[in-house]
């Protein structure tokens, strides 16, 4: 994606990137998801210096304060800052989102690579394999896995990935199957190319498009499992909070008699409106890259 | 046809061995059992509880027990509520899902076909940017926000339903709605987009063009072929209302098969897991067949 500055191109030429660029700056809804997640992350990131508050400071005294001056968006059950508390759940949220994608990915291209590639009975085998693991009402295997394995949050990443590699391998299968047909890679395998150099410096790259678009997409489905996932009590266990664990502890103070609006309405909010802009990101690469898969 | 069916039943099969066996040495190999208590039970006892429940026999005899009864449809006796078994637990909770779970699946169909059909017959309208920026949010927004929203406002803000449980008409409204909306926004999106594409074809300009009215034109020619994508989603979309009845289940207190699910997994109740994670993967692989069956009737083409 970096090609847009690449030294070697004379100015009449536009790249197949430079298109797809402009034409996802073109799209209103994408820069508005774009910018809005990226302010996520960089706050994500700076957290540590710039919350206003201490993360796990209890102040018995000042338990469930609407949102004030003080405290912009109330404190909780504890008396802790609900703002902080938020802006340190984004750091979870965001890298259960972008690691147990990363997960998905690398288990999807080296799944869908090697049926593809290979083809015949290993391509049939291994895809029958993800077939049979279509079947499985995977989220409560996850749930199981979460239970046994205890609620450890590196657990939480590997799980969630491994519920989504399947679909990725199967866009990556289907990709290499064309891709290994093509000149290029039959020029490359002229020249004596070993199917490993083929895979990963022919194959791979061409893939990646399709790859990208399904990603963007996979973030929000992972953070959405996540917060369903905390919100059992299955997820990120205390003191460390996620947004979907915030937002349970919202529920969970909620009766009838009291209702303490903010602390359900604002990591409910952050999670909402986190997936709301990837979903419009991931749409608007759709739509740019040309990628048709209404199945998905 | 039949020769595919009797085929996927037969996976239907491996599934579940693969399923029940993988989670029944995982449980069994993981320290803490469902008889783990702070206070610590006379020896006596404790292997007489042991030997009710076979765990004193070596591990595969105990696996082989379990398959055999599996066999004769008993999932045994359920490790948390000692005097139930696993069956009368499902049984009697599984009617309150499927009936949730129904209602939400229909509602979803109906609603979301119609708007996706509306909005791409008046593509860039109002409507078609309204219907599609709110589906949007149903589907970037999480069940349980949108369940605890419905309940503070239509429970106790407005006294319109009640808050949880389970018993007449009014409980159902919230927890439908909040189970629904997500597939309602994701069929409509899906809906609108491949009937933006069916629109495209020339049997729909030539059935246009020989002069029939544009509304059969919609209803009839193009509903055919758009409705395609829509069906080969309701597989994986019954398998999400599955796990996204667990959530509501557990907002609205209702007693369904979800709330037992999550109970027997935080008190490690073996059996009770194993029994509804074998009846989840069961109910997916046939609607999936049911899915493919219907798929096949209505596109030809894919009859293999």
């Amino acid at each position: 994606m970096e090609t847009l500055t690449d030294s070697d191109q004379t100015d009449n030429t536009v790249t197949v990137q430079e298109k797809i660029w402009a034409r996802l700056l073109g799209k209103r809804a994408v820069v508005i998801g774009g910018s809005i997640v990226a302010c996520f992350i960089i706050i994500a990131i700076v957290t540590p210096w710039i919350a206003p508050y201490s993360y796990e400071e209890q102040s018995l005294s000042h338990q469930y304060q609407p949102p004030s001056n003080e405290h912009l968006m109330g404190t909780d059950s504890k008396g802790r800052d609900l703002l902080t508390r938020i802006m340190y759940g984004s750091r979870i949220s965001l890298a259960v989102g972008f690691a147990a994608t990363s997960v998905s990915i690398l288990i999807g291209i080296a799944y869908g690579t090697i049926a593809g590639y290979f083809g015949g009975k290993i391509d049939n085998y291994m895809m029958r394999f993800v077939d049979i693991m279509y079947g499985i009402p995977f989220m409560f295997l996850v749930i199981l896995m979460m239970t046994i394995l205890g609620r450890n949050i590196y657990v939480l990443f590997v799980a969630l990935g491994a519920v989504q590699w399947l679909t990725m391998a199967r866009i990556v299968r289907g990709q290499t199957v064309t891709l290994k047909e093509r000149e290029f890679v039959e020029a490359a395998r002229a020249l004596g190319a070993s199917n490993f150099r083929i895979i990963t410096r022919h194959i791979i790259p061409n893939l990646m498009g399709p790859v990208i678009v399904f990603a963007t997409l996979t973030i929000p489905t992972v953070m959405l499992e996540e917060a369903f996932l905390s919100f059992l009590g299955l997820g990120v266990q205390p003191p460390m909070a996620s947004w979907g664990s915030l937002t349970a502890a919202g529920i969970a103070v909620t009766s009838p008699v009291k209702t303490y609006w903010w602390l359900i309405v604002f990591p409910g909010s952050a999670i909402a409106v986190t997936l709301f802009s990837l979903n419009f990101i991931g749409d608007g690469l759709r739509d740019v890259m040309d990628v048709r898969n209404n199945k998905l | 046809m039949i020769r595919y069916i009797i085929h996927r039943f037969a996976w239907l099969v491996i599934i579940l061995l693969i399923i029940s066996t993988v989670s029944f040495f995982i449980m069994r190999f993981t320290p803490g059992g469902p008889f783990d208590k702070e206070r610590s039970l006379p020896a006596a006892i404790e292997k007489n509880i042991q030997a009710k429940y076979d765990l004193d026999k070596p591990l595969f005899t105990q696996y082989f027990l379990y398959l055999r009864n599996l066999c004769k449809g008993d999932l045994g006796p359920s490790f948390k509520y000692r005097n139930r078994t696993v069956n009368e637990i499902i049984g009697g909770s599984f009617l309150v899902s499927a009936l949730l779970g129904g209602f939400a699946l229909i509602i979803a169909f109906d609603i979301g076909i119609t708007i996706g059909m509306i909005s791409a017959v008046r593509q860039n309208s109002a409507f078609d940017y309204l219907t599609m920026f709110i589906a949007m949010i149903g589907i970037s927004m999480p069940s349980f926000f949108l369940g605890m929203l419905l309940m503070i406002l239509f429970s106790f803000k407005i006294e319109l339903f009640p808050p949880g449980g389970w018993g007449g008409i009014g409980h159902i409204v919230l927890p439908v709605i909040t189970l629904a909306a997500p597939f309602t926004a994701y069929i409509a999106r899906l809906m609108r987009t491949s009937m933006l594409d069916v629109l495209k074809q020339n049997y729909i300009q030539t059935a246009i063009a020989k002069g029939l009215p544009y509304t059969r034109v919609i209803t009839n020619h193009a509903f055919k072929n758009a409705v395609l994508p829509v069906i080969s989603y309701m597989g994986p979309a019954a398998a999400s209302i599955l796990t996204g009845s667990v959530v509501v289940e557990k907002i609205f207190a209702i007693p369904g098969l979800g709330s037992h699910f999550v109970n027997g997994a935080l008190n490690r109740d073996y059996t009770l897991v194993m029994g509804t994670v074998l009846l989840y993967s069961t109910l997916l692989v046939i609607l999936n067949i049911i899915v493919d069956i219907l798929y096949m009737y209505l596109d030809p083409r894919v009859k293999q």
